[in-house]
């Protein structure tokens, strides 16, 4: 993503990527070069793109859920390991031990069972504050992880704590194949101001205007060292994992009318996003290709 | 031979504690009313938060979620301590142990370590009923990847816990609630009392107890915790009441399973019998017989003997829950069971 001069073409760059990358998975699945599960980030491209360029990969900590690939690539830049992983290889973030959903690079971690990842966050804020980092701990939640109890622990810990805890709640409006009506009562931004914490709320598939605001967020915790609930309504055009999708055609199509990368591409000349675009293909087809030649990983 | 002058336990282990924090400014202790005054609900963390403020925090009531703050905090370089106030209460955290803690070193293929210590007391024989008074250990045993230490009034508990937090594993540090207010009795010259006794020289030790200074003995009895001293009165009981020696292990390390000292005690008696707390079924006891089997058949000579809790729960009236756990009076007839049968 190096040499892009403007801000828009950076964050394009990268949701192009991410969205390349996903879409790409799937058809190895299809393809049958891929075992095991994932859970893809399609369509929700602007929320980690947005987020994360706010924040510091040498200090700031992420943690993430079953839907990471998104956030890790926001984050770490790193297709290879991530695909490998995903692939069962050896040189895989965690050598094919994690796949899909848990992975671990750096200050960024991932894991598979909802709402178990926002203590742990929690904790690590808790950590970075003891140690006096000035680290911002992100998780990423889902409105399917606001059924679980810890996460109003967390947030109750969090404000209690004043901690440095970034709460993004992604609401997608699906949990797996349940509709949020069907899942969710009451009011979601509600749910971060009963604990005191401070909370903006965007429905937009907008990249520009989630940076914007994730960067206020970003800044505020950094500037009082207390969490902030940042809930970003948004939706996933893919199906909750593979093919598993019995949502109203029409309902996604509509909602495809508000695609994220198409808003962000628009803001570029022509040439600019082909440029990016092919960029984009090039390290996608030589990263697929490295790690399909990569060694598979092997019980020791 | 016994020294009235022991310290008590709850003594021991708030020692150990004001010493660790004392050598490492890594360690912080989380748990619910461990603030002084008041100093914890069995007063353990007494004197710490005066001592060591910024390290000690009274948290909300929320095990599950601490759980998880505590692998956040040592995910990220840091020795937590969580204190769960009751033994049963562990099972609000149980998702963090098997989804995270137990997981993030092996998963995350060795890139992280979790080196947390969560303490905190079973057993029953107090009347706190159904919920208050379990030995849970059993629900831990059968997950890989971490470390249940369980010591005995006989063990250096200052230093058990001292090893605890050292460990770069998670460790499950349980105490017993009968255990805080009775002398912590360590060996002096080899002995406790009348019985000869045997160290390992193991991050967490297992003692073994000998009547007749490890020469032949009637059985082996393998036990933990709280049961200890109970196993102790029963084997004395047999000594002058049936003139039956037996030897006794009391492991502090239940996880992994490290049972050197029971093959060689078993290597000597012939004979075994497992005595925990926990109800029967899928238990410690279940575990070690299995593991004998397969390790030291040729050295059984009789069938192995489970003591332990009726399958149920532990009722809050006396004699219904004296009726619900293992007694010296089950360990003297296991014992004397295993001498009625021969092979």
């Amino acid at each position: 993503m190096t040499g892009l001069s403007t801000l828009p073409a950076t964050l394009y760059a990268r949701m192009y990527f991410i969205r390349r990358f996903e879409e790409t998975l799937l058809d190895l699945f299809a393809q049958g070069k891929l075992v095991g599960t994932t859970h893809t980030y399609i369509g929700q491209e602007a929320n980690a793109v947005g987020i994360v360029d706010h924040l510091e990969p040498e200090r700031d900590v992420v943690f993430s859920n079953h839907r990471c690939h998104g956030h890790y690539l926001a984050f770490t830049d790193d297709a290879f390991g991530l695909l490998s992983e995903v692939m069962g290889k050896a040189t895989g973030t965690c050598g094919g031990k994690g796949g899909s959903q848990h992975l671990c690079r750096g200050n960024f971690y991932s894991n598979g069972v909802l709402g178990s990842i926002v203590p742990v966050a929690t904790g690590i804020a808790l950590a970075e504050k003891k140690k006096g980092t000035g680290a911002v701990s992100t998780v990423f939640l889902g409105d399917g992880t606001l059924g679980e109890g810890v996460t109003y622990e967390s947030l109750n810990m969090a404000s209690l704590w004043q901690l440095p805890v970034l709460f993004v709640v992604e609401n997608n409006h699906y949990a797996q194949s349940t509709p949020i009506e069907l899942e969710l009562a009451g009011s979601i931004a509600a749910r971060g101001s009963a604990f005191g914490v401070e909370v903006a709320e965007l429905d937009t598939t907008d990249v520009a205007e989630v940076h914007e605001t994730a960067g206020w967020a970003v800044a505020r915790i950094r500037e009082t060292g207390e969490p902030f609930f940042l809930v970003l309504h948004t939706y996933r055009f893919s199906p909750h994992s593979k093919g598993d999708d019995n949502r109203d055609p029409g309902e996604i199509e509509k909602r495809r009318e508000r695609d994220p990368l198409q808003i962000a591409g628009d803001r570029l000349g022509p040439a600019e996003r082909e440029g990016i675009e092919q960029a984009a293909e090039q390290r996608l087809a030589e990263t697929v290709a490295a790690a399909d030649e990569a060694p598979a990983a092997e019980a020791a | 031979m016994s020294a009235p002058s022991h310290k008590r336990c709850v003594q021991a282990l708030n020692e150990g504690l004001h010493e660790v924090f004392a050598e490492r400014d890594d360690v912080y202790l989380l748990g619910e009313d461990v603030l002084d005054p008041y100093g914890g609900a069995f007063k353990v963390t007494q004197g710490l938060s005066d001592a060591f403020p910024d390290r000690v925090l009274t948290t909300p009531i929320s095990e599950g979620g601490l759980f998880g703050v505590a692998a956040g905090m040592s995910l990220r370089g840091l020795r937590p301590i969580l204190e769960i106030m009751f033994g049963d209460f562990i099972a609000l955290g149980l998702d963090q142990v098997v989804n995270g803690i137990s997981k993030f070193r092996e998963m995350y293929d060795d890139q992280v370590t979790v080196p947390l210590v969560v303490r905190t007391p079973m057993g029953g024989r107090r009347g706190y009923g159904p919920t208050h008074s379990q030995s849970l250990e059993k629900l831990l045993l059968g997950i890989p990847n971490i470390c249940v230490v369980a010591a005995s009034e006989c063990h250096d508990l200052g230093g058990l816990l001292a090893n605890a937090v050292d460990d770069d594993r998670p460790v499950f540090f349980i105490e017993n609630k009968l255990m805080y207010g009775r002398p912590n009795r360590r060996p002096e010259e080899g002995h406790i009392g009348e019985l000869a006794v045997r160290e390992t020289g193991t991050r967490y030790p297992a003692l073994t107890f000998s009547g007749t200074d490890f020469t032949e003995a009637s059985a082996t009895i393998v036990t933990y915790g709280g049961m200890v001293p109970i196993v102790l009165d029963a084997v004395t009981e047999l000594i002058l009441e049936r003139e039956l020696f037996c030897e006794v292990v009391a492991l502090s390390q239940l996880l992994p399973m490290e049972l050197e000292p029971v093959f060689e005690s078993v290597a000597r008696t012939g004979a075994l019998v497992t005595v925990e707390e926990g109800t029967l079924t899928g238990g410690f006891g279940a575990e070690i017989t299995a593991r004998v089997q397969e390790e030291a058949w040729s050295d059984l000579r009789r069938p192995v003997q489970r003591v332990a809790a009726r399958d149920g729960i532990i009722p809050s009236a006396r004699p219904l829950e004296d009726a619900m756990l293992p007694s010296a009076g089950d360990v003297v007839e296991a014992v004397v069971a295993l001498e009625a049968v021969r092979s």
